[in-house]
């Protein structure tokens, strides 16, 4: 199961630079620690102590907010696209 | 200028005063951070500069994130001003008051600015800090009222602008965005969905968004409501203030300019309580009013169905911060379904003669709601802030009275109308 994962400016850095990774992973959870083994330096900048995300990050999995899905337990279809983005953006 | 450099709100990290909205150590959201110690301004001197400025928001310049000042003709890098925003009234609703068993009640109406909503004041001081930044393109992500100010300062500057709205708003907020000549945009999808589209395009484009990379100095224009309201009390604060919630960056960014207000010297009676802060949002779309119902820190998003499109943020970026300012203050947030929207309307209408849109109706609503609990004591001074115009917002009140139509006789007004109305 391999899933694209569109990386925020803001996280670029910390991710040697790069927009995207290509991921395996069948949920939300799954394919963010494979991002997080890939650039370890994420997983501080949006996930807690706890493995929860930190609340000022929005995850989308085929441009729909996980949290009307299923949360980190969402399932994550071969060949799709999750996208991190701030949250404080807009109003 | 007081302005200082950008910080986190989560951590306090520091960054430069650059278009940078989020931190990169936390992901939080950056806001602007002022040093006043540099100045030894005494509370008159403060004061004198204010009474001595222009007859709108740039008379706060001390306060707002300007490197170069105020713009205008002897402004240093702007030659040309734009939209004047700010300086609307504020009237004491004595009528109001007396339907809801209130002593003393003012309207803060910033339907009277240019564009007609409060969206002129941070797009003013988000676009003059885009062009001392060098930007050529201003946009934003909209739910309406944001989109007319955006269009009309750019054409009113002679800069390119991109609006991106919900494709579904309300005909007259598209027809009052269109006619400036910006570059418009409809997406199908919720203001949610124009958000997130936005973000993305943020990192593609060398653009001004206002409310994404621009958003800590777009967010700090909203402090010249409080800036106004207590400098037209005579340089007090109110009780209470009731004001619509939708991202929650208004209704923080009120209670923040009273509280710098009250720091450097500026308010009357410093040792008084700050206001009480009370949210007011649509049943349709209140991710913050349930949350601190709930009493949860977060706000859970929802997906918006309410006429009261320009609070229809359902993943408000404010939305903690909110949630602590309504419990900090002794406040709270809460909301009202459509149809109490339109008797809010009605309600400040027949009472004020202040045609307010839906977002007014939402606010006038929560203000009655919470007379009628009796959270407010009736000696308090309230302020209902109304953010927008009744005639962008038509369709709430289409139905809701009838027209006698007579021929032109004074025997048809007697047989048609007389006899029903009392005259």
């Amino acid at each position: 199961m391999s899933v694209i994962v569109k990386i925020p400016t803001q996280l670029r850095a910390a991710a040697g630079g790069e927009a995207e990774a290509q991921v395996e992973g069948a949920t939300v959870r799954e394919v963010l620690d494979g991002l997080f083994s890939l650039h370890e330096e994420l997983r501080g900048r949006i996930a807690d102590e706890d493995g929860s995300l930190r609340r000022f990050v929005n995850v989308y999995v085929a441009g729909e907010d996980i949290r009307f899905l299923d949360g980190l337990a969402t399932p994550v279809a071969d060949g799709a696209e999750l996208t991190i983005l701030p949250a404080v953006a807009g109003g | 200028m007081a302005v200082s450099h950008l910080q986190c709100k989560e951590c306090k990290a520091e960054y430069p005063l650059e278009a940078l909205y989020v931190c990169e150590r936390c992901f939080g959201p950056l806001e602007v951070a002022y040093d006043h110690s540099r100045t030894s301004r005494d509370v008159g001197e403060w004061r004198r500069r204010i009474q001595g400025g222009p007859q709108n928001i740039w008379r706060y310049a001390d306060f707002l994130p300007l490197a170069g000042g105020p713009p205008g003709p002897s402004g240093r890098l702007a030659s040309r001003v734009g939209l004047p925003a700010g300086c609307t009234p504020l009237i004491r609703a004595d009528r109001l008051a007396a339907h809801l068993g209130l002593r003393e009640v003012w309207v803060k109406n910033d339907a009277a600015n240019p564009t007609h909503s409060f969206k002129d004041r941070v797009v003013s001081v988000a676009v003059t800090r885009a062009r001392e930044l060098g930007f050529q393109t201003i946009a934003c992500a909209s739910t309406g009222n944001l989109a007319n100010s955006v269009a009309a300062h750019g054409a009113a500057l002679g800069i390119d602008s991109y609006v991106f709205i919900p494709a579904d708003l309300e005909e007259q907020k598209v027809l009052a965005t269109g006619v400036y000549g910006t570059r418009l945009v409809g997406v199908r999808g919720s203001y949610d969905d124009v958000n997130r589209l936005c973000t993305e395009l943020c990192a593609e484009r060398d653009w001004a968004f206002v409310n994404i990379n621009l958003r800590p100095y777009y967010a700090e224009g909203s402090k010249t409501l409080a800036f106004e309201i207590a400098e037209q009390l005579g340089w007090e604060l109110p009780d209470r203030c009731v004001v619509p919630v939708a991202s929650g960056s208004l209704f923080t960014k009120i209670a923040a300019g009273f509280a710098e207000w009250t720091e450097l010297g500026l308010i009357e009676n410093p040792a008084r309580p700050q206001p009480r802060m009370n949210g007011a949002q649509a049943e349709g779309c209140a991710p913050v009013a349930k949350a601190f119902a709930d009493g949860h820190e977060v706000c859970r998003p929802v997906k918006p169905d309410t006429i009261a499109k320009s609070l229809a943020i359902g993943n408000p970026a404010d939305g903690p911060y909110a949630l602590e300012l309504a419990r900090r203050s002794g406040g709270s947030v809460d909301a009202v379904s459509d149809e109490e929207i339109r008797e809010g309307i009605k309600l400040l209408a027949q009472t004020t003669g202040i045609f307010t849109e839906t977002a007014g109706g939402v606010t006038t609503a929560v203000l009655a709601k919470l007379a009628a609990r009796g959270d407010i004591d009736p000696d308090e001074r309230v302020v209902l802030v109304i953010t927008g115009e009744g005639l962008k917002t038509l369709d709430a009140v289409r139905g809701t009275f009838e027209v006698a139509t007579i021929e032109p006789t004074l025997e048809a007004f007697e047989a048609g109308v007389a006899q029903t109305v009392a005259v």
